[in-house]
């Protein structure tokens, strides 16, 4: 009797237990499928524009017709310098917390401002940008003010990459170089940042997307809606991939419908590649442990 | 040897972890060229004497030390690089740790801090040190492969072969055997027996039988406190004062 | 005598050594200054951004705005010649509304893709998964607005045989596509980081896996899951790009998701081109900015606090 009475009580369970678990997979796909189905439309509409010439040619006929090797370019040069910026101070940043900082009230107040750098909008960041680089240090409206705007709003990726890949090498290896008289710094060169380098590349790689694709900050500090030459440094205006997408859906009338799918496509393409090509780096540093 | 001055004299040290007393009022000398154990139950203070010993409150923001350590007549507290103390001091673990680099490098990498730059002298060094250590013969062939990869018993042999690469002059071990098989303990053991006309060596065991073997006077720590210092012979042979001490020997308790 | 010269030397020596700092000891002081100057940076800049932006707005908030019509305005006329207004209480329903229905979209799901993953998807399965929400994660907000426009906005008109597709409906359907997958992660995150031994000991009473997640793992990561929340509003808040372009922007009190609205931060991003320096129109676009500023500083600094609730209890 208590047997049989288990056994459905068993059966009830396995099947409200698969219920759930089908009902869970389900929402998960539910937020997956049309994120895919979006994509394929995406290329499926931006395809036929892609051609080399499409990359190598400057945009003509008001931005209606020819390239985005302007954009493109442009985008290249606001990442780089940004890049210059935002990863020294970084991964400073990063060692800091990792080796150095006690824990104590600054401390808290270092990471609490990481977490609203990484939080505030992007518009703020434009605002910030445009108040203190193009009006108070004199910039202008340049690359080297959109870059160093764009630098303060990734910072928070590299800082938390670094700190993480830091804190995956073991304290024991910290300890063993200190017992032999190593000095924090030496100990960090020789031991912690060799095997971590890899893990901040990874987040590198992720700044180097998300700096690609933000539009806002780069809106009102130095980016371009149409400039016919290349900039020649880092005081000069530009062009960028993301906002002329955005130019060339909502500003310019005419523009064929498959042109801006086509910018679309190149912009996604850009960043999912640099976003694969860093969690592949992490997969195969999973595989390849030291220790 | 009994008027010899003492290369560790400490004197009232006490070490905190925020608000928990991890060791209190420990006052004891350790001579020139002797084996000094250090028995005790777990928790009962015996690494954070050895981590006061090295000043690793430097780096653990958590601990504290108050009292006294003279290293040589020196006020360690007082010591303006620290780093040259420790270079003098060497440390082998409870757990091996072979850094994530060559075996070679593992060896070479106190000596390279030390501005040693020459590769005979490297190679020598090198050489030295992992024989004496004995894992010469099973590593010589191999000592581009990573040192972390070794295994547990041979790691531990590494981690001799480190401290000893920093020609130190006391050899601080804690619980050194924890990790590693029987034979290699015995290897190990035989090796500090050799060593101590050279350094000086404070061992912490876990096991009572390693002290009585290797010691030349050994402490008891017991809950933060040092219940007694004595030649290792009378803490075996029952002529110390303490009860709790040969309860603690003859493994009542433990 | 040996034995004096030995007990001179030798103490002596070690006293040079130890109290002698070599390049060593300078190069690791100039480095910790240098990390040092590094993570202090973060603090800079955050209290750069509220300075900079203060310092081209607070003028004209002080000044020339009521702030009472700031807040209890509906009418945003920053450009009119004779009487111009700055109202924000259109544009705050305009966010108010796509964050909401957003969250609407993106809460259930992605806390039931997040327990899925942590809780019911074994290893491949999961890794899969995983990587894909971060890919969806990388979409630039310029992107989901572009399709927001130009796939959205035929679906919708089709649909629902309404006349305009840039609308509350769109626009946070987008947001809530881009918030989905960041709550996902921090969701999962808050899950993983709820012990092991608890969903074993509560096995071991003989529960099955549903129930060990609904009486066991969900309770016990309730702050943070919460946090995820918080922070996923936080984003839909300040979302600019995506939302400038998929609500239709018109300035309006939304009465069904078929309006268009306006958000505050599509506001600045889209008038601020057309101000110049000092005008009243520019300083109130910072205003905004510092509005802007103060609430997610908020937000992010609730579910800072809610997180950490649970770092005590662990």
């Amino acid at each position: 009797m208590s047997m049989f009475a288990r056994t459905t009580l068993d059966q009830q369970n396995r099947r409200v237990e698969w219920l759930v678990k089908t009902l869970f997979l389900m929402m998960t796909v539910l937020l997956i499928v049309p994120v895919v189905l979006i994509m394929g439309i995406l290329i499926q509409r931006g395809a036929p524009v892609l051609s080399w010439g499409f990359l190598t040619e400057v945009p003509t006929n008001g931005m209606t017709a020819g390239g985005i090797f302007t954009a493109l370019i442009g985008t290249v040069w606001i990442v780089t310098v940004a890049l210059i910026a935002s990863v020294p101070i970084g991964v400073a940043a990063a060692v800091y917390l990792s080796e150095y900082a006690p824990d104590n009230w600054l401390t808290r107040a270092i990471n609490l401002a990481i977490i609203n750098l990484a939080g505030v909008p992007s518009i703020v960041h434009a605002l910030f940008g445009l108040g203190a680089f193009v009006v108070f240090f004199g910039f202008g409206r340049s690359i080297l003010a959109a870059s160093l705007t764009l630098a303060v709003m990734t910072l928070p990726i590299v800082i938390v990459a670094t700190r993480e890949s830091l804190q995956a090498v073991p304290h024991a290896f910290r300890e063993a170089c200190w017992n032999m008289g190593a000095t924090r710094w030496q100990t960090i060169r020789k031991v912690v940042l060799p095997n971590s380098i890899s893990g901040i590349l990874t987040g590198v790689i992720l700044e180097v997307s998300r700096t690609a694709g933000e539009t806002a900050p780069i809106m009102f500090t130095g980016a371009a809606a149409f400039l016919p030459f290349l900039p020649q440094g880092v005081l000069d205006q530009t062009m960028a991939m993301s906002l002329h997408l955005y130019v060339v859906s909502t500003q310019v009338p005419d523009v064929p419908d498959a042109l801006p799918f086509g910018v679309a496509l190149v912009l996604i393409s850009m960043v999912l590649v640099m976003n694969a090509t860093s969690i592949a780096f992490r997969v195969y540093l999973r595989n390849k442990r030291k220790w | 040897m009994v008027d010899a001055t003492p290369k560790l004299s400490v004197r009232e040290l006490s070490v905190l972890y925020g608000d928990k007393v991890a060791l209190d009022g420990i006052s004891l000398d350790v001579l020139p060229n002797e084996i000094f154990g250090i028995i005790g139950p777990a928790n009962s203070g015996k690494t954070s004497f050895l981590r006061a010993l090295n000043r690793m409150e430097e780096f653990d923001t958590n601990m504290t030390v108050r009292g006294t350590i003279l290293f040589e007549g020196q006020d360690i507290s007082a010591v303006r690089n620290v780093y040259a103390l420790r270079r003098k001091v060497g440390v082998v673990f409870p757990l091996p740790v072979g850094l994530p680099m060559s075996i070679y490098e593992n060896v070479a990498f106190a000596p390279k801090l030390a501005g040693i730059k020459k590769k005979a002298q490297l190679d020598d060094i090198v050489e030295r040190c992992l024989t004496r250590a004995a894992l010469w013969d099973e590593v010589k062939d191999r000592l581009d492969a990573l040192g972390s990869l070794l295994s547990g018993g041979q790691q531990q042999r590494l981690t001799i072969a480190r401290a000893l690469s920093q020609e130190p002059e006391l050899l601080l071990l804690d619980e050194f055997s924890i990790a590693v098989d029987p034979v290699t303990t015995m290897r190990i053991e035989d090796v500090l027996k050799e060593l101590k006309d050279e350094i000086t060596i404070v061992l912490v065991t876990n096991l009572v039988q390693q002290a009585r073997r290797l010691a030349d006077r050994t402490a008891f720590f017991l809950e933060s406190e040092l219940v007694e210092v004595a030649e290792t012979e009378e803490l075996f042979t029952g002529t110390v004062k303490d009860q709790r001490t040969r309860d603690y020997v003859e493994g009542r308790f433990g | 005598m040996p034995a004096d010269v030995q007990a001179d030397a030798l103490p002596g020596s070690i006293a040079d050594d130890f109290n002698t700092r070599g390049r060593d000891w300078y190069v690791d002081r100039a480095v910790s200054v240098g990390v040092f100057v590094g993570g202090v940076s973060a603090i800079i800049f955050i209290i750069g951004i509220f300075i900079f932006v203060t310092r081209e707005g607070l003028g004209f908030a002080l000044g020339t705005l009521d702030l009472k019509e700031f807040f209890t305005s509906m009418n945003w006329r920053p450009t009119s010649e004779r009487n111009p207004t700055y109202g924000i209480l259109a544009l705050m329903a305009g966010t108010a509304s796509v964050t909401g229905l957003a969250m609407l979209v993106a809460v259930p799901f992605s806390l039931g893709a997040a327990i899925y993953i942590a809780e019911f998807a074994s290893g491949r399965m999961r890794e899969s998964l995983k990587v894909l929400v971060e890919l969806l994660a990388a979409i630039p907000s310029v992107v989901w607005g572009f399709i927001g426009m130009s796939i959205m906005n035929p679906l919708i008109i089709d649909m629902f045989d309404v006349p305009v597709g840039l609308s509350v409906l769109n626009a946070g359907v987008i947001l809530g596509l881009m918030a989905a997958p960041i709550m996902t992660t921090i969701a999962e995150d808050a899950l993983k980081a709820v012990p092991d031994a608890y969903r074993e000991a509560a096995e071991a009473m003989g529960a099955t896996r549903w129930q060990v997640v609904f009486k066991v793992v969900l309770p016990a990561a309730k702050n943070g899951l919460m946090a995820a929340v918080l922070l996923g509003v936080g984003r839909g808040f300040g979302e600019t790009m995506a939302v400038l372009m998929a609500s239709g922007h018109a300035i309006n009190i939304p009465t069904s998701p078929f309006d268009s609205v306006r958000a505050l931060t599509a506001t600045i991003a889209a008038e601020l081109g057309d101000t110049a320096r000092g005008s009243d129109h520019y300083g109130v676009l910072f205003t905004l900015g510092i509005f802007l500023f103060v609430v997610t500083f908020v937000i992010n600094l609730t579910a800072d606090i809610v997180v950490k609730g649970v770092g005590k209890k662990q």
